[in-house]
């Protein structure tokens, strides 16, 4: 039995699953996952290690294709199209299209190791939204200053530390100006003494208020302080879906209980 | 569409030079192989003279073209050292031989280099001799580290096995250009791309033949020491230039 | 033939004569080396594209093509291009036809050694450029090939080495090089020794050095790999 979801806002949704199954041979990973995430919303997906919230964001970010179920981003299906009425399934150009809205920031970072701080941030604004040289880091030398990197642009990765590589890759994923952005355990690789400016970026990006966030997290303070919702997902399926104030003092499941106590001991 | 298939007497006469490049093959990888093991070993001997005699051969053995070092070995060997009635197969399985046992010693060399070192030093332990100690330590530890990349080397070998032709030796290559120049004249003989179409098929074939028996061996010898084989890709000229010409 | 029983082991005049046009013969081989590894290198890339391609139909015909030409004599090969093709109706000089013979060929171990190299690119790359929606083309430019290249330089250094040592092999099809130069003589002078043998020191003058110098390249990108 799963918690009802809390009132959710007449407004158009920026991410609308429906019945979202994902398989990987034998184990199915997602189960018929609804799930709905407002505009400006800070979503932080919890749950035990192969419950499958990594792979809820990588289906929003099309790493994984789900066998079934839709996806919808800000009003756009993802892997469909309407054609005459009805939906068939997307070709590439339309994925990519509605693509654009998402990006992600990687727990392994990710960075192109044979390309500068600033080139890593300008090559996908040049390469993809057309901007040009000058336009494109302009922009990139204010997001990374934003970032507290405006004095590494010219640093390869090789020569940063975990928390700034994260901080560049975060910069990057700004660059493209997505609608909704998604943060698979981007601290889960770091130091710890680093992960500190990590989430202080994070909690600036939610502070500012616009972008729609999905943050799969094993820091339960910082959840805790900057999420309007916290989901917690367990064998494929969400389990409860709450703010955290509810989920965190008072959850409903034994699950959640037996979760929390075992996370929140370290 | 000219016929794929050629006629019955074609393939009699490919067969033929087939039975020669075998010949040629088998000596090869005979003398090569024992040419690795005497070298490889050596490169690894304590005493200095061995190594860098070794390592001359090595150096020199892989950097020189089999070809020269055929044609070398055909016509001047035999002027120089006044011997009569050289055979082009003697002169082919020299060459062939010389050439596999450098890149065959480095092959070796590696292997031996790689069984653990702990190894080694138990055998010395039980005061086992040098001698010993290769037979029945080290070596049969290194085999299936010298199985894989042995494979590939010897399929190389089979490759230039056709270099044999051109010291008029009787080979399927010799065969083949023999039937080209005869399809000019009869008119019912296969037309020239299909001639070297199916040779180089029949090559093919025995490539794959030569790297089944490798497999095989890997296997065999993965199981007796309880360990899954490793996994060979069959690399053509990969790394430290392992690579008789074809 | 009491001649060969009689006559001196070795004839410095002979030596000092032919050197110039052996070593012509061995500027012919090292032009069609570089001729053939520029061949190689590019066809080799494409060859390991077609490869890696995840749909089979055309994935196969590649990986069946390559592996059918790694596995065959190159002699054939050359033989193929040289005596075949005229009767499928492409004329090919003997020099043409040997840079075409050794760069397909070694298109093929090229091929590999590219496919190598862009499998050891790490997956993440890959899943950061769908993060940042980068185009196919811009993502193989940008972010594949440039991490893929330096590591398959050594091995296209080896490819160079090999081919040098196969060049000769033109001399069947008639193209001057050091060895077609060295039986010319030799047949007509009969002095095979001093010939063949100025043909394999040469050759060996070339060729280790060559060998020595990919050494070094694959100490200086095994650096930069790391």
């Amino acid at each position: 039995m799963v918690t009802k979801p809390p009132e959710t806002p007449k407004s158009e949704m920026m991410v609308r699953m429906r019945k979202v199954t994902k398989a990987f041979g034998e184990n199915v990973v997602l189960r018929e996952l609804d799930l709905d995430v407002a505009p400006g919303e800070k979503v932080v997906i919890i749950g035990p290690s192969g419950s499958g919230k990594t792979t809820i964001l990588r289906v929003a970010m099309t790493l994984e294709r789900p066998d079934s179920g839709t996806v919808e981003i800000d009003g756009r299906h993802l892997y469909h199209q309407e054609k005459n009425g009805e939906l068939v399934t997307a070709n590439e150009k339309h994925i990519r299209s509605v693509r654009s809205d998402v990006s992600m920031v990687f727990q392994h970072f990710n960075l192109f190791p044979h390309m500068t701080a600033l080139e890593n941030v300008t090559l996908a604004p040049i390469k993809v939204l057309g901007k040009s040289k000058e336009e494109a880091e302009e922009s990139a030398v204010r997001l990374l200053e934003s970032v507290g990197l405006g004095d590494k642009t010219t640093h390869r990765p090789s020569e940063l530390s975990g928390g700034q590589k994260q901080r560049v890759a975060i910069a990057r994923s700004l660059a493209i100006d997505p609608k909704v952005m998604c943060f698979d355990e981007v601290t889960s690789a770091l130091d710890p003494e680093l992960v500190g400016e990590v989430l202080g970026v994070l909690r600036k990006l939610a502070e500012e208020g616009d972008m729609t966030m999905m943050l799969v997290t094993h820091e339960m303070g910082f959840a805790s302080e900057m999420a309007d919702r916290v989901v917690m997902f367990d064998h494929g399926r969400i389990l409860e879906d709450g703010p955290p104030s509810q989920i965190f003092k008072e959850p409903a499941h034994d699950r959640t209980k037996s979760f929390l106590k075992a996370v929140l001991q370290h | 569409m000219p016929d794929l298939i050629l006629s019955p007497s074609n393939y009699a006469r490919l067969m033929e030079g087939l039975v020669v490049t075998m010949q040629v093959l088998i000596g090869s990888v005979i003398l090569g192989s024992l040419l690795s093991l005497f070298f490889g070993i050596g490169r690894l001997s304590q005493r200095a003279w061995v190594r860098r005699a070794s390592s001359v051969y090595v150096e020199f053995a892989r950097g020189a073209s089999a070809i020269i070092l055929l044609f070398w070995m055909f016509f001047a060997l035999p002027i120089l050292f006044g011997i009569r009635g050289w055979s082009p197969m003697v002169a082919g399985i020299l060459a062939l031989g010389v050439n596999m046992g450098a890149y065959g010693a480095e092959i070796v060399r590696g292997a031996v280099n790689s069984v653990a070192k702990g190894q080694t030093e138990a055998a010395i332990a039980l005061n086992l001799s040098n001698t010993q100690r290769l037979r029945h330590v080290v070596l049969p530890q290194a085999v299936p580290v010298i199985l894989p990349p042995y494979g590939n080397l010897a399929i190389e070998v089979m490759k230039g096995t056709a270099l044999v032709s051109l010291i008029t030796l009787s080979d399927l290559a010799f065969e083949v250009q023999k039937l080209r120049v005869n399809s000019v004249v009869i008119a019912d003989s296969a037309t020239t791309p299909m001639l070297y179409l199916n040779v180089l098929a029949i090559y093919f074939v025995l490539a794959f033949l030569i790297d089944r028996v490798f497999k095989l061996a890997e296997r065999r010898v993965a199981a007796k020491f309880g360990v899954k084989p490793p996994r060979r890709k069959r690399a053509g000229r990969p790394t430290a230039g392992v690579g008789v010409t074809g | 033939m009491n001649q060969l029983a009689d006559r001196p082991k070795w004839n410095w005049d002979v030596v000092w004569e032919h050197l110039p046009a052996i070593w012509g013969g061995m500027v012919v081989i090292i032009q069609a080396t570089l001729a053939g590894i520029t061949i190689a290198m590019i066809l080799g890339l494409f060859l390991a594209l077609g490869r890696r391609s995840e749909r089979r139909w055309i994935s196969w015909p590649f990986a069946a093509f390559i592996d059918f030409i790694r596995s065959t004599p190159l002699l054939i090969q050359l033989f193929f291009v040289f005596f075949a093709l005229p009767e499928m109706g492409i004329v090919l000089g003997a020099r043409t036809s040997l840079i075409l013979g050794l760069g397909v060929h070694y298109a093929t171990y090229a091929s590999e050694a590219y496919r190598a190299g862009i499998d050891a690119v790490d997956k993440g790359q890959w899943e950061a450029a769908t993060a940042l929606n980068l185009g196919t083309g811009t993502t193989w430019q940008k972010v594949v090939l440039p991490q893929a290249i330096p590591k398959v330089i050594p091995a296209l250094g080896n490819f160079l080495v090999a081919m040098i040592k196969d060049a000769p092999l033109g001399s069947s099809i008639g193209v001057a090089g050091v060895l077609f130069v060295a039986r010319s003589i030799g047949s007509q002078t009969f002095f095979y020794v001093e010939t063949m043998t100025m043909a394999g020191i040469l050759f060996l003058v070339v060729s280790v050095p060559a060998a020595l110098f990919v050494q070094f390249l694959e100490r200086k990108y095994g650096y930069e790999a790391a």
